[in-house]
C-alpha cells in the first residue's frame, strides 16, 4: 500500500472520530505529563545527592556538662581528651580518607545556632555552654562516614558522631516520596490512555468495517489494513507526548528555572536542557504503549 | 482449477454440516452455477472456496493452493487471484464508482500508473465510464452492482465468485448483469455463481450444480434449474463480441 493511501486512510479515520482521538490527545498529555514529573523528580534528587552529599560533614560531638550520663559519665571532654581525637584525625590511619576537619568550639557552635534558628524562641533559651564541642571532618570521600563512626565511637569524651547525610536523607526520602506519587498517578493515567486508545482504535474500526471487509477480500495484507489504524492511535499519542514536553519545559522554565532557582539561590535544579532531554523518553513510552494497544486491538477485531 | 474432494464444514452450534462430504471439480473458464434454496449450502461452498471458512474434513484446492494448508500470511496473496461479487453489493457510499474501483487496487499497493489505467478500461468494461465520478448513492441497482463487479475484475483475477448477485435486482437488470458475467466468462474467467433465480438458469444453459441440505444432489453439463429438457429453452440474449475483456490482455 502507498504512504499517501495509507495517510489519507488513516485521515479519514481521524475524521470520523475525532473527539475520542482528542481524548486520546488530552490523556496521553497528562499521563506523560506525570511521567515527565516523575522523572525530573528523579533528576532532582541525583543532582541535589550529588551537590550535598559532597559538601555533608561528619560531626564528632564532644561531651558537655550537660550530655547524658550513659554517654558520657565523665562529664565535659578533657583538653587531654580533645588532644587524642585530634591526632587520631591527623594520624596516619585516617589521612588518607579525611579530606579537612576542624574545631568549633561552643561560642562558634552558639554563633551558628543563633543564625539557623534566628527566627525561633528557642535561641533564647539556649545558652553556649548548653552546646556541643565538635570536630568537623569532611571526607573525601562522603559515603565513608563508617570509618569515623567506627573509629571515634565509644572513645573518652565523645558524646555522639552524627553523619549530615542523614538528614539530607531525609529530605531526599520526601523528595522520592513525591516522585513515587507521580510516578503512581502516570501508570494510572498511563493504563488508561492504553485502554482509550484500544477502545477507541476498535470503534473506529467498527466504523469503517466496510472497508475492512472490502480490503480482506481484495487481498490486502492484514499488515496494510491494521497500519492505518495503528496510525491513528500513533499519532494521538505523539501528540499527547509534544504536548506534554512543551508544558514540562514551560513549568521548567518559567517556575523551576524561573521562579524556584531565584529564591532558593545555593540549591541546584533542573533546567530547561534537562526538561528536553526526557523528550524522547516521554515520544517513546507514548508511542510505544499507542502501537502496542492499537495493534492488538485491531488484530483482536480482525480476527472476530 | 477448483476443487473440494469430500469437504465437509458444520458450523459452530449447528446440529447438521452445512456441507457434508462434498466433491467437485470445476475447469477452467467455466461457468458454474450453484442452485438450492437458501441454507442449502451454496454460500458455504463460496466462502471455502475464497477460504473465508475452512473444511472440517476433506480438502479444497483453488488455483493449484491446498486452501487447508494456507497460512494465514498467504490468505491476502491468494484472494488476489479472486475476484468476488455479493448480493448487497458493498460498495463504499462516501467514494465515488471510479474510487471505489482502485480501492482495490490501492490497498494491494498497485503503482499509480497502472490504477490509471486498470480502472478506466474495466470501467469501460462494465459500461459505466460516463458514470466515474457519481457516488454509488446516485447510481441504480444494477450500476452498483456492475461497480462491485469492476471492482472485482480490475485486479484480472482468474475465477469470480459471485453470491446471489441478481438477488436485489430486477428481472431485466438480471439480464444486463448476467450478459456481463457471460461476457466476462467467454473472455476466459472462471466464474462460480450462486444463485436461486431460476429465470436466469434456465435461460443461460450452463452447468448447474444443485445443492440440497449440504449434498450436491445434481451436477449437469448446460441444464436448467430444474430437470427438465433443455432444447426449448432460450438462448441467452446477444452480448457484444467486439468488447474484449481486459483480463486477457
Amino acid at each position: 500500500m502507498k504512504l499517501g493511501f495509507i495517510l489519507s486512510e488513516m485521515w479519514a479515520g481521524i475524521r470520523s472520530n475525532i473527539s475520542m482521538i482528542v481524548s486520546i490527545i488530552l490523556v496521553s498529555f497528562v499521563s506523560l505529563t506525570f511521567v515527565a514529573v516523575t522523572l525530573l523528580l528523579q533528576l532532582q534528587v541525583g543532582e541535589m545527592k550529588t551537590y550535598w552529599y559532597d559538601r555533608a560533614q561528619v560531626a564528632i560531638y564532644l561531651c558537655s556538662d550537660y550530655s547524658p550520663e550513659e554517654a558520657c559519665p565523665a562529664g565535659g571532654a578533657t583538653d587531654a581528651q580533645k588532644a587524642a581525637i585530634e591526632e587520631q584525625l591527623a594520624g596516619e590511619t585516617l589521612t588518607p580518607y579525611v579530606d579537612t576537619y576542624y574545631f568549633e568550639n561552643q561560642d562558634a557552635a552558639y554563633e551558628k545556632f543563633v543564625e539557623q534558628f534566628a527566627d525561633s524562641q528557642a535561641a533564647q533559651y539556649i545558652t553556649a555552654d548548653q552546646l556541643n564541642e565538635a570536630f568537623w571532618v569532611n571526607l573525601k570521600d562522603p559515603t565513608q562516614s563508617e570509618l569515623i563512626l567506627e573509629s571515634f565511637s565509644g572513645l573518652d569524651g565523645v558524646e555522639e558522631i552524627k553523619d549530615q547525610r542523614s538528614y539530607l536523607d531525609e529530605i531526599f526520602n520526601f523528595l522520592n516520596a513525591g516522585s513515587l506519587l507521580a510516578a503512581g498517578v502516570a501508570s494510572v493515567m498511563l493504563l488508561s490512555a492504553t485502554l482509550l486508545i484500544a477502545t477507541t482504535i476498535r470503534l473506529s474500526a467498527h466504523s469503517r468495517r466496510r472497508e475492512i471487509s472490502i480490503m480482506r477480500l481484495v487481498g490486502a495484507s492484514r499488515f496494510s489494513i491494521q497500519l492505518p489504524f495503528v496510525l491513528e492511535g500513533l499519532l494521538a499519542a505523539v501528540l499527547g507526548a509534544l504536548l506534554a514536553t512543551s508544558v514540562t519545559v514551560a513549568i521548567t522554565h518559567y517556575f523551576v528555572t524561573g521562579y524556584l532557582a531565584k529564591q532558593l539561590a545555593f540549591t541546584s535544579f533542573f533546567t530547561v536542557a534537562d526538561s528536553l532531554m526526557i523528550t524522547p523518553y516521554l515520544l517513546g513510552i507514548g508511542a510505544t504503549l499507542a502501537i502496542i494497544s492499537s495493534s492488538v486491538s485491531i488484530h483482536r477485531y480482525l480476527k472476530a | 482449477m477448483i476443487r473440494l474432494e469430500n469437504a465437509t464444514k458444520t458450523y459452530k452450534g449447528a446440529d447438521a454440516p452445512a456441507l457434508d462430504s462434498v466433491s467437485l471439480d470445476i475447469q477452467r473458464g467455466e461457468f458454474v452455477f450453484l442452485v438450492g434454496t437458501s441454507g442449502s449450502g451454496k454460500s458455504t461452498m463460496l466462502r471455502l472456496m475464497l477460504r473465508e471458512e475452512r473444511v472440517d474434513q476433506g480438502e479444497v484446492l483453488v488455483l493449484g493452493e491446498n486452501l487447508n494448508q494456507l497460512s494465514a500470511s498467504k490468505v491476502a496473496q491468494f484472494r488476489r487471484k479472486l475476484g468476488v461479487v455479493f448480493q448487497d453489493f458493498r460498495l463504499l457510499p462516501n467514494k465515488t464508482v471510479y474510487q471505489n474501483v482502485a480501492f482495490a487496487l490501492q490497498v494491494i499497493g498497485r503503482p499509480k500508473a497502472f490504477i490509471e489505467t486498470a480502472v478506466p478500461d474495466v470501467l469501460e468494461l462494465v459500461g459505466l465510464s460516463q458514470k466515474a465520478d457519481r457516488l454509488p448513492s446516485a447510481l441504480s441497482g444494477g450500476e452498483q452492482q456492475r461497480v462491485a463487479i469492476a471492482r472485482a475484475l480490475v485486479n484480472r483475477p482468474e475465477v469470480l465468485l459471485a453470491d446471489e448477485p441478481t438477488g436485489n435486482l430486477d428481472p431485466a437488470t438480471s439480464n444486463e448483469i448476467m450478459t456481463l458475467l457471460d461476457r466476462i466468462n467467454l473472455s476466459g474467467t472462471t466464474v462460480v455463481m450462486a444463485t436461486h433465480d431460476r429465470g436466469i438458469v434456465d435461460r443461460m444453459q450452463k452447468r448447474v450444480v444443485e445443492i440440497k441440505a449440504g449434498h450436491i444432489i445434481r451436477d449437469a453439463k448446460t441444464a436448467s434449474y430444474r430437470e427438465i429438457p433443455s432444447d426449448s429453452m432460450p438462448i441467452i440474449p446477444d452480448s457484444p463480441a467486439d468488447i474484449d475483456f481486459g483480463g486477457q490482455a
